[in-house]
């Protein structure tokens, strides 16, 4: 009867961290675009990336709010976001990349997005129907922000000679991160013994496959190197988030309530 | 009589949610737009109306649902419960007939697409110029002031004009 309780409760911990990891990927992921509103190469692209960057924290509000739902604590959306430290915060150390250039942006972009297409594509046959109904959703945006990040990785890699230097650098330095969104731990093996989640290694071909597709568009090399295991997901950060969590979170943690 | 009383009432809720403009487009209604989902008469003897969000970062979400509470308080509905439907995800295909001519006569061109036939989206909509109505125009950004519109030109007019997006 306790072992019972006790993985019952284990099975809701885990529900809960694996949706506050998709929502940190977003959250944090809309704030790195956020920093390049009024500094992008032109407007419109000041536009789009302002645009990704919003939809991204839409979805990031509602993931949020079912987490502390599924935590059970009373956290919201905005106690989640704005008053947990960098080891609380669950995103893939992708997201949490500076920006760089305008072609390390892209990159990071592509890459993310083509794994949210692999994982929202995914949770919308969910048995998690709140999940399901949340994926339906992202994806329809995420489309939008693929067909973006993928035709600017064409235009700049098939570009000028600096253009395709820069984003070739973009990609074997965010390269090492790749390993990390597929690579599934506990958490992600239980949510898929659950029916929540698809096994991560049967996205994981399809997210390659496209990844040849576009780099071979690009004309860009995929990088020889061997990615590293990350461990965004379980809180274990590069220094870059709480740089960015130290902006995001300031008005906050300095008016503790503050409202507008 | 009680079911001709939660029908009327249901109707009379519909009026009031056709005045309720959206903040961003003004000409169109929240159910033009086709964000109201249900308007029911619940077993609890009070009203419940049901909303959906166009895209899920929409400023104008927040707004919109205090509108729509304005309007049902005003309307004699202060105990109408406001609820939030997430599925089926809101796309363009749940604008009205009627809410596609308001936005062309706004100058807003209106889908040129539905999602119904995701074949369609492959290939780049055939947009026309809300103004001139020509079919010669050029897509400058998929991006503009709001997230459901795309930025667009006329190459006959030369006239800047917004795009409805398909999603």
């Amino acid at each position: 009867m306790q072992t019972e309780t006790r993985t019952e409760a284990q099975q809701q911990q885990a529900h809960c961290h694996y949706v506050l990891r998709l929502a940190d990927t977003s959250l944090v992921l809309g704030q790195r675009l956020a920093e390049w509103i009024g500094h992008a190469p032109a407007l419109e692209e000041d536009l789009a990336l302002a645009n990704l960057s919003l939809d991204l924290i839409g979805q990031a509000r509602l993931l949020l709010t079912y987490a502390g739902e599924l935590e059970g604590q009373g956290r919201d959306e905005d106690a989640l976001a704005f008053l947990r430290d960098a080891p609380e915060f669950l995103n893939l150390a992708l997201a949490e990349q500076p920006n760089g250039d305008f072609a390390h942006t892209i990159v990071r972009q592509w890459l993310i997005d083509a794994w949210q297409l692999e994982i929202y594509g995914a949770l919308e046959h969910s048995s998690d129907t709140r999940l399901a109904a949340i994926a339906a959703k992202a994806i329809r945006e995420t489309r939008y922000h693929y067909r973006f990040s993928s035709g600017w990785l064409v235009r700049l890699g098939d570009g000028t000679a600096e253009s395709r230097q820069r984003t070739q650098r973009a990609l074997d330095d965010l390269w090492r991160f790749t390993a990390e969104p597929f690579a599934p731990d506990e958490i992600d093996e239980r949510m898929s013994r659950a029916g929540i989640a698809t096994p991560l290694p049967e996205l994981a071909s399809r997210w390659s496959a496209r990844m040849e597709e576009d780099l071979r568009a690009a004309t860009l090399t995929r990088p020889a190197t061997q990615p590293f295991p990350w461990h965004g997901k379980r809180g274990v950060h590069t220094e870059h988030l709480g740089h960015l969590l130290g902006e995001m979170q300031h008005l906050q943690r300095s008016y503790p309530g503050a409202r507008w | 009589m009680a079911a001709a009383t939660s029908a009327m009432a249901e109707r009379e809720a519909w009026e009031l949610l056709a005045k309720v403009l959206d903040p961003e487009i003004p000409v169109l209604s929240i159910v033009d737009l086709g964000i109201v989902r249900q308007v029911r008469h619940g077993s609890d003897g009070r009203l419940h109306v049901a909303l959906t969000p166009t895209y899920s970062g929409c400023p104008a979400t927040e707004v919109i649902r205090r509108l729509v509470r304005t309007a049902l308080d005003t309307g004699g509905y202060q105990d109408a419960v406001l609820e939030e439907v997430l599925s089926p995800p809101w796309t363009s295909d749940w604008l009205t007939a009627a809410g596609r001519e308001k936005l062309r006569s706004f100058g807003i061109a209106p889908p040129a697409q539905s999602v119904a036939h995701p074949r369609q989206l492959l290939r780049a909509p055939a947009v026309s110029c809300p103004r001139c109505a020509s079919r010669d125009t050029q897509r400058l950004s998929e991006f503009g002031s709001t997230p459901c519109k795309a930025h667009y030109r006329c190459s006959a007019c030369g006239e800047p004009f917004d795009y409805f997006k398909c999603l």
